[in-house]
């Protein structure tokens, strides 16, 4: 989805040094790099795409973020981004609290599982849902702790992290997310972004 | 052998260096080799350190031996490092026996090969002696600098003592410290070349003879290190060798037994036993932390070079574990770092074979380094 990594583009000044955990193929990094000339490092468990970021000359580390995060020492980058990943480790708490450790602030993405058409596909079909954003089934998801915008919010207040900003994205249209339209919000976005510290 | 060592290329370095045993010495040979040329903006040189058994013969036909250079799998035209795009150098370490000064030299003082009368030299020496030949190619900053395993340990060092040298950097299969097992191993190299009697005490060479024995034995436990358990019983299993069955004797049944002792006796032709002990004791002393007050962190300190450190899933020599401690490392000093580990069952071997997913992100990695750098000579 471009336009989640343009809006966590937007919420990132220029000139800082950014870890995108999970960075894929580098597309986040190589636009970061592009229009805010920020310093990118990744982190990739697949080796194929690792060899990509390298073929493009980005700096990434092959490694598993649920097991390797300790290599990074604290607060070494003004920002951590994770990308859609928070629900596909097994211990999402223990990767949540390592990235505030290493990051000043924190950008995480997640895809909402109370967007509405997720909603009905459970109430209406009896089915798990699979959507865009949501692409895999049951049985092959590598998605382990499914969470919607308003769970993760919780989450963050329960456990005393400051939540900056929480953006919610549908298809092309962005819109901020308060305490006070959470509940609405939290059935209209496809995906929420969140800027932690 | 001595005679066909004339016509190789060397650089008398008169500067005095000062040996990390206290020796201080001067006038000293250092033989190279390049591949390629050096263009107009001098952003296309890349410097290669060879491992322990290795020379400066990187790619061609090394003129010496006949064979083929140790890394034409990845040096050469149109390889990985591309000797028609990029220029390669690379220097016969100091204690090594290509035509750099070694144990195999004649001393000044006494008109004799060195022998054990040279001075025990380090990784550290051995780089500082390749640095001069820089000035001397007139190459102010490379554009990257590699080596696996010992030339992996030399390239750490390299960075250490010269920071921002090299605009990038490509440690393979290495560590920042010998492990105890490789200690154990280089151990035990040097006592099968010890308890050969035609070694005595490192005299041979004025009988004009060599320790074939002990020196063949000693090539043998590296090459069992080089491969992995998986590649080893893959190429080898219990094959035997030109026979149907065995022969009741300690020939050459297996054919494993025949590579090994292939291997250790065409070694025993072009290299000098003492440089197997100057040159494994060397790798045995090295520790980068223990040259920096603050470890290694300390070591890296200041980097702006640009490092991709590689390792190979099958190595038990220099594990995936030992390269990702160096990558910890850089990390903790801020360095730019990236890492791959390939995954192969060619073992510490693999950066020497022909395995293309290791070349492909040579290749890729120092591509993108030269446009990167060629960007920041213009700025």
């Amino acid at each position: 989805m471009k336009k989640e990594f343009k809006v966590i583009a937007d919420l990132l000044p220029k000139n800082v040094r950014v870890l995108d955990v999970g960075c894929g193929d580098g597309s986040l990094m190589s636009l970061l790099i592009k229009e805010k000339n920020i310093e990118a490092r990744g982190l990739e468990l697949i080796e194929e795409n690792v060899k990509k970021c390298i073929y493009k000359g980005l700096s990434v580390i092959e490694g598993n973020a649920e097991t390797e995060l300790h290599q990074f020492p604290n607060q070494s980058f003004d920002f951590v981004v994770l990308s859609q990943t928070l629900q596909a480790f097994y211990n999402p708490e223990k990767v949540l609290k390592d990235l505030l450790r290493i990051g000043k602030s924190v950008i995480i993405s997640i895809p909402n599982f109370g967007y509405w058409k997720v909603r009905t596909s459970l109430l209406f079909f009896g089915k798990m849902p699979v959507t865009k954003t949501l692409p895999n089934t049951w049985y092959n998801t590598p998605n382990l702790h499914m969470c919607t915008i308003k769970d993760l919010f919780h989450f963050c207040l329960e456990k005393n992290i400051k939540i900056n900003r929480v953006i919610g994205v549908n298809e092309d249209k962005t819109s901020e997310i308060k305490k006070s339209n959470l509940e609405i919000k939290n059935l209209f976005s496809k995906l929420g972004i969140f800027l932690l510290s | 052998m001595s005679n066909k060592l004339e016509n190789i290329k060397k650089l008398n370095i008169s500067k005095p260096l000062l040996l990390d045993c206290k020796q201080t010495v001067k006038n000293f040979s250092l033989a190279y080799e390049t591949y390629g040329k050096l263009n107009e903006s001098k952003d296309n040189a890349i410097l290669v350190f060879h491992a322990l058994t290795g020379d400066q013969f990187v790619s061609g036909i090394n003129p010496v031996t006949k064979k083929e250079g140790w890394w034409v799998t990845a040096v050469g035209p149109g390889k990985a490092i591309d000797t028609n795009k990029y220029f390669v150098i690379c220097a016969n370490v100091i204690g090594g026996c290509m035509g750099s000064w070694g144990p195999k030299e004649i001393d000044k003082k006494t008109n004799e090969p060195y022998g054990l009368n040279f001075p025990v030299i380090t990784i550290r020496d051995m780089v500082k002696a390749q640095e001069t030949l820089l000035d001397h190619l007139g190459v102010e900053k490379l554009l990257c600098a590699t080596g696996g395993s010992m030339g992996g340990m030399q390239l750490l060092q390299f960075c250490a003592t010269f920071p921002n040298k090299t605009f990038s950097a490509v440690p393979i299969a290495c560590s920042t410290s010998h492990s105890a097992q490789n200690i154990a191993l280089n151990e035990l190299a040097r006592q099968a070349i010890m308890a050969d009697p035609v070694w005595d005490k490192g005299e041979y060479l004025k009988k004009n003879t060599q320790p074939k024995n002990g020196l063949a034995v000693a090539r043998m436990v590296g090459h069992i290190s080089y491969l992995s358990e998986k590649g080893m019983q893959e190429k080898f299993g219990r094959k035997l060798q030109e026979k149907a069955d065995y022969e009741f004797s300690f020939d050459a049944d297996f054919q494993i037994e025949s590579y090994l002792r292939h291997q250790g006796y065409t070694f025993v032709e072009r290299f000098d036993a003492n440089s197997v002990l100057y040159i494994t004791r060397a790798m045995d002393y090295f520790d980068l932390s223990r040259q920096f007050k603050g470890g290694l962190v300390e070591a890296f300190k200041n980097q702006k070079t640009k490092f991709l450190v590689i390792s190979f899933s099958s190595d038990w020599l220099y594990t995936t574990k030992e390269n990702k401690d160096t990558v910890i490392a850089l990390n903790a000093s801020g360095a730019d770092v990236s890492f791959a580990e390939i995954k192969t069952d060619k073992g510490h071997d693999s950066f020497l074979v022909n395995e293309q997913e290791f070349l492909k992100t040579l290749k890729g990695f120092i591509d993108s380094m030269h446009i990167k750098f060629k960007n920041e000579k213009r700025i």
